[in-house]
């Protein structure tokens, strides 16, 4: 009896001591290859860059960073130049963010009543969200094009001689246009998930209530869904301030620099002949404590909103 | 204040009737409860007063004036739903002022009716408060005073204390019956709940399978009902039917007793009931145990009511349900003090007042002919 129990006893001890080597073993194997990438490629250029911004280099050449303390930061904030490009984002951003937030508040507001072919339509409207922006620059660089693109056409313009050139002549309207088709279903998205949610009994007692339409809209539509749009113009604020791939694609930032947001400065610093890599590091912080600032703004917003 | 006419008015939802073409007038001042299961027509109905859902058929007449296509704005009605329907961004005085608002009404009184309801109703201290922290009872005296503060024609309560706990819902009650009588105001109530519209109601309209089954003051739908579902829908337990045969003037009960016709009864009987089957009908409270009773059954089980004992009896002496749907057990009221063992014999008497007999085939009540 002794015997047996002794084994018996035993080999479960053994399985179990096993089996716990390999549970946390197992976890941190997982975890192991993302933490590794996610520190290679995220927090270490997070903070290189941030040891770069104070120093003078460059990529292409040999010598070593040279510390010089908040000189790249004076210079970028003395030079015109990027303040221009800060002016072009913020006007970017500012027409940008408003037209894909009329329309696509539009959009929902319209894709809410029930019809048939509700669902369909509402999947079409999505499609411009899920590409990728370079093919968007690239495809409406057609679009636009005076000889043969559609655009002007479907705006009247018949005759491409008299016809604006879009990409020329109205460089940051046409990224804007771009940008608008594309990220409006977003916004139109996230409106329509809040309409959804409005119960309908609450018209029908602001019908009772004996309140217009128009108050109807002021006073329980929208209130209803402000957070959520706050929050789709927060996200599109953000993107509309690193706004990269889709102006590289269209305009590359040209004609001059019309179209050359900051993010766009930013590149053409390091990888265009410049190759300022310390200044170019000062400069994407700068961009980071702006859009950290402008997105605390929405956020402070946001809950002040909830708590009311 | 306000009369309410509906003349034929019926709905349709595809080839399925919600309500069948009914008459009803509401008088000035009335309290009117729409009384029914769920689904058989009731909400529809008030819906269709309210003009928050077209009529397929019909006309609805307020105050003598024909609003049938009128929308619910046009109508001067107050509407208090199941589930409130508080406006949630706002607070509880910007609810209540909503709708002196959306007439353009001056500031000045618009805070001057708000404040009367505000007192009515006792919830000054949520004023600053939002919906959604309010409890279901603080919730419902809010949608109260939002359709009281209009000086609507008319209320409409779509079973208004459905959402709440039977705690509050015995409180809100009382308050709604209060508030009537202070306002006496035209009130149509929509329950599922017998026992608030007996309690609340002037009438009861009663209504299953989209139709009204019968429209009567609460002693009415208790003691005459129209037909065999009104009978036995109103009261817990319902009333007892049971089945047998017309033999001279005696019917001969399912479970074997014979039970005399009363004499009020028997000329209506011989005269005009020619078929020898017909339901016989009593609530609990008619039956009279006693030593000598006509009817004959086996206590079956027997439930202490406080002031009362409610005796299950099966008239047929089983003590099993034997699942032919013929078990012909009766719930009658009993003494208190006397102890019931369960499969002693039992025999009652019904008090002749309260015998009510119908029609098995038409479902119907017999009308008790009245000699003169």
């Amino acid at each position: 009896m002794t015997t047996s129990e002794a084994v018996a006893g035993g080999e479960p001890l053994r399985i179990k001591a096993r089996r716990q080597i390999n549970d946390r073993a197992i976890q941190q194997l997982f975890i192991m290859p993302t933490l590794v990438l996610l520190i290679l490629w995220n927090v270490f250029p997070l903070f290189y860059s941030l040891f770069l911004s104070f120093t003078q280099y460059s990529h292409s050449g040999k010598a070593p960073p040279v510390w010089i303390g908040t000189g790249n930061f004076d210079a970028l904030l003395n030079d015109p130049k990027i303040w221009a490009a800060f002016a072009v984002t913020g006007r970017y951003a500012l027409l940008s963010v408003l037209s894909q937030t009329l329309i696509g508040f539009g959009l929902a507001l319209l894709l809410r009543a029930k019809f048939k072919a509700n669902g369909l339509l509402t999947t079409l409207i999505l499609i411009p969200m899920m590409l990728s922006p370079v093919i968007v620059g690239m495809f409406w660089r057609l679009i636009f094009n005076p000889l043969m693109g559609i655009f002007n056409y479907m705006i009247g313009f018949w005759n491409p001689t008299t016809a604006p050139i879009w990409l020329k002549d109205h460089a940051l309207i046409s990224v804007v246009i771009v940008d608008v088709w594309m990220w409006s279903p977003f916004v139109m998205l996230l409106c329509l998930s809040g309409l959804k949610a409005i119960p309908d009994y609450i018209y029908e007692a602001a019908e009772i209530d004996r309140a217009s339409p128009w108050r109807q809209f002021w006073r329980i539509t929208l209130p209803h869904v402000a957070p959520l749009l706050l929050l789709a113009v927060l996200f599109r604020t953000i993107e509309a301030f690193k706004a990269f791939d889709l102006v590289m694609g269209l305009t590359g930032g040209g004609p001059g620099n019309v179209t050359e947001t900051v993010s766009v400065a930013l590149y053409r610093m390091v990888f265009q002949g410049q190759a300022r890599t310390g200044m170019a590091s000062a400069l994407a912080y700068v961009v980071l404590i702006v859009i950290i600032a402008v997105s605390n703004v929405y956020i402070w917003y946001l809950n002040k909103m909830k708590e009311a | 204040m306000a009369e309410i006419e509906l003349r034929q008015v019926a709905k349709k939802f595809g080839d399925l009737w919600a309500v069948k073409p009914m008459d009803l007038t509401i008088y000035d001042g009335e309290f009117v409860a729409l009384l029914g299961p769920s689904g058989c027509g009731k909400t529809t109905t008030l819906r269709m007063i309210s003009g928050l859902e077209a009529v397929t058929e019909g006309r609805i007449f307020i105050n003598g004036k024909d609003v049938t296509w009128l929308s619910a704005s046009q109508r001067d009605i107050a509407f208090v739903f199941q589930f409130f329907a508080l406006y949630p961004q706002m607070t509880v005085r910007q609810n209540i002022a909503f709708p002196l608002e959306s007439q353009g009404m001056k500031r000045a009184e618009i805070n001057q009716r708000v404040a009367e309801v505000v007192k009515l109703l006792e919830i000054g201290h949520l004023l600053q408060r939002k919906p959604p922290a309010l409890s279901g009872g603080d919730k419902q005296r809010v949608a109260l005073a939002r359709s009281l503060v209009r000086k609507p024609a008319c209320f409409l309560m779509d079973e208004p204390l459905g959402a709440l706990d039977a705690e509050f819902r015995e409180v809100m009650r009382a308050e709604i019956k209060r508030l009537h009588l202070a306002q006496h105001a035209t009130t149509v109530y929509v329950t599922h709940d017998q026992v608030e519209a007996m309690a609340m109601g002037d009438r009861i309209v009663v209504m299953s399978a989209a139709e009204v089954q019968q429209i009567g003051t609460p002693a009415q739908v208790y003691h005459d009902p129209a037909n065999l579902f009104v009978a036995n829908f109103i009261g817990s337990p319902g009333m007892n039917l049971v089945p047998g045969k017309y033999v001279g003037d005696e019917v001969h009960l399912r479970g074997g007793s014979v039970y005399p016709t009363p004499p009020a009864w028997r000329p209506t009987l011989a005269a005009r009931w020619q078929r020898d089957d017909v339901i016989v009908g009593f609530r609990p409270e008619a039956a009279q145990v006693s030593e000598t009773g006509a009817i004959r059954g086996m206590v079956y089980a027997s439930d202490l009511h406080g002031s009362y004992t409610m005796l299950h009896v099966s008239l047929n002496g089983e003590l099993r349900p034997n699942g032919n749907g013929e078990d012909t057990i009766v719930h009658i009221r009993a003494r208190r003090d006397v102890h019931y063992v369960i499969g002693s014999l039992v025999r009652f008497d019904l008090n002749p007042e309260m015998v009510r007999f119908f029609d098995p085939e038409s479902e119907k009540a017999i009308a008790k002919e009245v000699r003169g």
